[in-house]
């Protein structure tokens, strides 16, 4: 009997993540109440930790496990952008725990956890992998969704992304119960392989590949699928909302670049034009109906569908250019989306409830900084020259156009407009209303700052010199 | 064709057991019912010589999870539960997609029937002679290795969700 | 499927189900004589003596009495679940008989994963009290099933992982294979049971044993001077018989595994002539399952019972880390050895 080969550099980062989740919790009843934020300090350093074991495991390219496990460029960009995503969330929350009283270290257990989950979603080359990422990182969203155990609200969010999440999931199990009945296996090359040898009846693969983009449509939530996002958003806890507006949307891109672009190429004719339809829905529901949003943590989920229909116009794309302008742009997203989710969490203040965008009027004159650099995050999210967002959705639309999709193009320019006004309303609330707060219980502390620091940085940087990063997501599409 | 006949008995006892799981307005029928889809789940695994797993989806699901189960359903007041309106105003949308979900399914599968090759089912005297608990232990500690150590990851996140979200509040949380 | 029907093979089938089931149902009703009589002499009483010599009557006049005994179902009792649950707690207990072997051929069917099917089957046993406490809409029985499920959930965690040990030495999950893999000796007079080589393993298993079977000192889900009768409070007749059917099959069921497990099942020493020789095996199977019932018994008329919180506490605390340590020190010396 020959045991699997072991190969532990290529899984270190998951490796490192679920270690240090269970020394978090394992730490937490030795540790003082008032020393708990330290948990977070250990969770912050486990995920920079992670990082640098990128490095081992980018020398280890290759299929491991049974082929199970696969190691690329691809998967290594990804997991750089999960490590970010929990490194921000993670100085993101210490501060609003310890201010709403929920300083419970299990919360960055949990993060850590559904982080490695998406590590293992990235890093997957088999169906059934992918599931187990899948469910590792859902699981913990939800209850991190639920994490304000005495607010109705919370607990609302936490059940329907629950429900719905389950419903999900189960449309990809029969996905891949399909396919496994009608190629003989759950590997992707080996479908692949099967897909273009044998004569499969077309209509069974495109059956198990419509309901597995079901699935991932709402891990992503793209429209139509996009339902639960507002009212999942808005319940949860800010920082939490500002992980689920970009960790699980980043894995669910990732599982289905990899799925359907090394899985089902041969049948592209089937699934591109759902892709194009859903990616010309999205765009044009989430920036329509973000307009009309008077709460700003609902105005950020509309954007951040919104947001997902522009990354999947890169899908549609289906070329090397469109996965790496997919790449950057999620890259770029995280980093501004984030940032924005930060300063929503320093002005919601005790009880997470100041969250209408009127409650920003008059920022500006207070507290210019803040007002700044969110000025920043919601110019990045609009894609004005010289920022992230930019630079993303000009990469985009090029590869769009590139694929001949002028209308998607078309689309995503006009959308892009009408969500000028929704970003540019809250600047307009800073900076041009009469202030009736004094924002003088505005807390910012220490690794708020930092993160706003380093997500500031990244989308400045990305937008003016986009082409190092680039030249990685390059690199990262070729398979 | 013994097979076949078994196959579609117990396929047909779990799919109608698990309509009713979900339309009955009593929840302890619902329970009985959600017990018979599992014994019937088993069945199928029998018929395909899978023995370890129908076993141990007898132990896990009926003897473990249903358990747990109807003992909550015991500590809430089952009459409420028959009285109160079992479905929103949604329900004919929900009605027309799902069959149309239903037919969609039905019809790939119809047209794809010739080409479902599924693994040819282990005669049991291959079975007795590598033995089928065996051939389980092999599978999940050679070629899924992996799967089988991060199922364990997915089964601590369950718990100490479940943790969080039932432990006892503090002071600050009420 | 008609030539199965009239085949040899089916008819020595036939006489084997007969054979075993006539015996256990037969034994099953004289262990209350046994219970009774034990239990008398350790409280320094004669115990029934009137019917028959030495009280050997009693049973046959108990279960006379329970047939014209008045049927009751209560009220408010949900009807049909109420009829079914005493059923539900019996079949199971009586199916795990089928893969029993009680001897080198006086076996129904040796199931290759036997182990696991009787593991199975006695699960479903918590779903009689369950439901029969449930549908008596009473008080004391519904406290005692929920006390039950509880505590049987709990102690089935620790009775199926102290199993593995042995397993892991044994190399298989058919009861049969399991007795052989005992057969051989050491030194020429030790048997090679599994209870010298698992002794932490054989003491999980008697004491979860006992709290699957919800005997004393585990009888917190009928406990009589907190709960009058617990689940089967309400149960009266022949459905109250079923129930105490059930229970002492279940006694069975567990005692013939633990010899099975932990004293080489069936094997001892063979000698005298050929029908003798035929015959020990059995003979010995069923004197080692005699030895456990006393001891049971013994148990059931020595020690009190357990506070709920304790019985959870040892249930979760005690011995369910011991019997994981358990796994954890064979799998090292089986891997080395």
């Amino acid at each position: 009997m020959n045991l699997a080969t072991i190969n532990i550099a290529a899984i270190l980062p998951t490796l490192v993540l679920s270690v240090v989740g269970i020394v978090v919790m394992v730490a937490e009843p030795f540790v003082g109440e008032q020393k708990k934020s330290n948990l977070g300090w250990l969770a912050f350093a486990g995920t920079l930790a992670a990082m640098l074991s990128l490095v081992p495991m980018a020398n280890n390219r290759g299929q491991w496990y049974s082929n199970l496990w696969i190691v690329d460029d691809y998967d290594v960009f990804l997991d750089f952008i999960f490590l970010l995503i929990a490194a921000i969330t993670i100085l993101t929350s210490m501060d609003f725990l310890r201010r709403e009283e929920l300083n419970h270290p299990e919360f960055y257990s949990l993060l850590l956890f559904a982080t490695a989950g998406m590590l293992m979603m990235a890093a997957s080359n088999e169906l059934v992998m992918v599931f187990l990422g899948l469910e590792i990182l859902s699981i913990a969203t939800y209850v991190m969704a639920g994490f304000r155990r005495a607010d109705l609200k919370s607990n609302e969010s936490a059940l329907k992304y629950f429900l719905l999440g389950s419903f999900s999931s189960a449309f990809f199990l029969y996905g891949i119960a399909l396919i496994f009945g009608a190629t003989g296996s759950t590997n992707l090359l080996a479908i692949a392989d099967a897909l273009r040898s044998s004569k499969i009846q077309i209509s069974l693969v495109s059956l198990s590949a419509a309901l597995i983009l079901i699935a991932l449509c709402f891990k992503v939530a793209v429209a139509p699928f996009h339902v639960w996002t507002p009212d999942v958003y808005e319940g949860a806890p800010t920082p939490v909302t500002g992980f689920m507006s970009v960790g699980p949307k980043a894995a669910g891109f990732a599982v289905l670049f990899r799925v359907f672009l090394t899985a089902f190429p041969s049948i592209e004719d089937r699934w591109g034009s759902a892709i194009w339809m859903v990616a010309a829905l999205t765009m044009i529901l989430g920036n329509v109906i973000a307009v009309v949003q008077p709460n700003i943590k609902r105005m950020l989920a509309y954007s951040s569908i919104a947001h997902a229909g522009y990354v999947a116009v890169a899908f549609a794309a289906t070329s090397d250019r469109g996965v790496s302008a997919a790449l950057f742009y999620l890259l770029a997203y995280s980093l501004m989306n984030l940032g924005a989710f930060a300063m929503v969490t320093i002005i919601s203040r005790k009880e997470d409830k100041l969250v209408n965008v009127t409650d920003y009027a008059g920022l500006g004159s207070k507290r210019p900084g803040l007002a700044a650099v969110l000025s920043l995050f919601m110019l990045s999210l609009a894609g004005v020259p010289g920022t992230a967002g930019f630079a993303g959705k000009f990469f985009i639309f090029r590869a769009a156009l590139e694929s001949r999709l002028v209308w998607l193009a078309i689309i995503g320019v006009v959308t892009t407009v009408i969500s000028f006004y929704y970003y540019l309303s809250v600047i307009v609330q800073m900076y041009m209303r009469e202030p009736h707060d004094e924002f003088s219980d505005v807390r910012l502390c220490g690794s708020l700052k930092f993160a706003l620091v380093i997500s500031a940085a990244g989308t400045l940087y990305l937008g003016l010199l986009p082409t190092r990063v680039l030249d990685w997501t390059t690199t990262a599409a070729l398979r | 064709m013994l097979e076949l006949i078994l196959f579609y008995t117990f396929g047909a006892i779990a799919v109608i057991s698990g309509i009713l799981v979900i339309t009955r307005h009593n929840v302890v029928h619902s329970a009985a019912f959600l017990g018979a889809t599992l014994f019937a789940v088993a069945g199928i695994f029998l018929t395909l010589h899978a023995e370890f797993v129908a076993g141990v989806q007898v132990i896990v699901y009926v003897g473990g999870i249903l358990v747990l189960f109807v003992f909550v359903i015991m500590l809430i007041a089952v009459e409420r539960s028959v009285h109160e309106r079992q479905y929103n105003k949604q329900w004919t949308i929900a009605l027309i997609t799902s069959a149309i979900l239903i037919v969609e399914i039905a019809y790939g599968l119809y047209r794809g029937r010739d080409s479902l090759v599924l693994p040819a089912v282990v005669p049991p005297a291959a079975a007795a002679a590598g033995g089928n608990s065996e051939q389980v232990g092999t599978a999940l500690y050679t070629s899924y290795l992996l799967p089988f150590e991060i199922a364990s990851i997915l089964l601590l996140v369950a718990i100490v969700g479940a943790v969080v979200l039932s432990k006892k509040r503090t002071p600050a949380e009420e | 499927m008609s030539e199965y029907l009239t085949s040899s093979d089916f008819m020595i089938l036939m006489i084997k189900i007969i054979v075993i089931f006539g015996g256990v149902m037969g034994a099953l009703v004289y262990l209350t004589w046994i219970e009774r009589k034990v239990m008398a002499r350790v409280q320094m009483r004669p115990g029934p003596t009137r019917v028959g010599p030495f009280g050997l009557l009693q049973p046959i006049a108990d279960g006379l009495k329970f047939l014209f005994k008045e049927d009751v179902v209560p009220a408010n009792a949900n009807r049909f679940l109420y009829i079914a649950a005493p059923v539900v707690s019996l079949i199971p207990a009586l199916l795990s008989f089928s893969v029993i072997p009680f001897g080198p051929w006086l076996q129904v069917t040796d199931l290759s994963v036997g182990l696991l099917f009787i593991f199975a089957i006695t699960s479903l046993g918590v779903y009689g009290i369950v439901l029969g406490g449930w549908a008596s809409n009473s008080k004391y029985p519904l406290m005692g099933a929920m006390r039950s499920s509880a505590q049987m959930i709990s102690y089935e965690l620790s009775l199926t992982l102290s199993v593995v040990g042995v397993l892991m030495i044994a190399n298989t999950l058919s009861l049969n294979q399991l007795v052989m893999s005992q057969q051989r000796t050491w030194l020429g007079f030790i048997p090679r049971w599994n209870i010298f080589l698992q002794p932490v393993a054989f003491l999980i298993y008697v004491v979860s044993a006992v709290a699957e079977t919800n005997r004393l000192p585990f009888d917190l889900a009928e406990s009589e001077q907190e709960l009058v009768a617990g689940w089967h409070t309400e149960y009266s007749s022949l459905k109250f018989a079923m129930f105490m059917l059930a229970e002492y099959a279940n006694m069975v069921t567990v005692s013939a595994l633990a010899t099975i497990m932990f004293f080489g099942g069936w094997s001892g020493p063979l000698v005298g002539p050929h029908w003798l020789k035929a015959a020990l095996p059995t003979f010995w199977f069923v004197s080692k399952i005699f030895l456990f019932i006393f001891f049971y018994v013994l148990l059931r008329s020595t020690i009190p019972r357990f506070r709920y919180d304790q019985l959870m506490n040892f249930g979760w605390k005690v011995l369910l880390p011991l019997s994981l340590a358990n796994i954890l020190a064979t799998s090292f010396v089986v891997a080395i050895s």
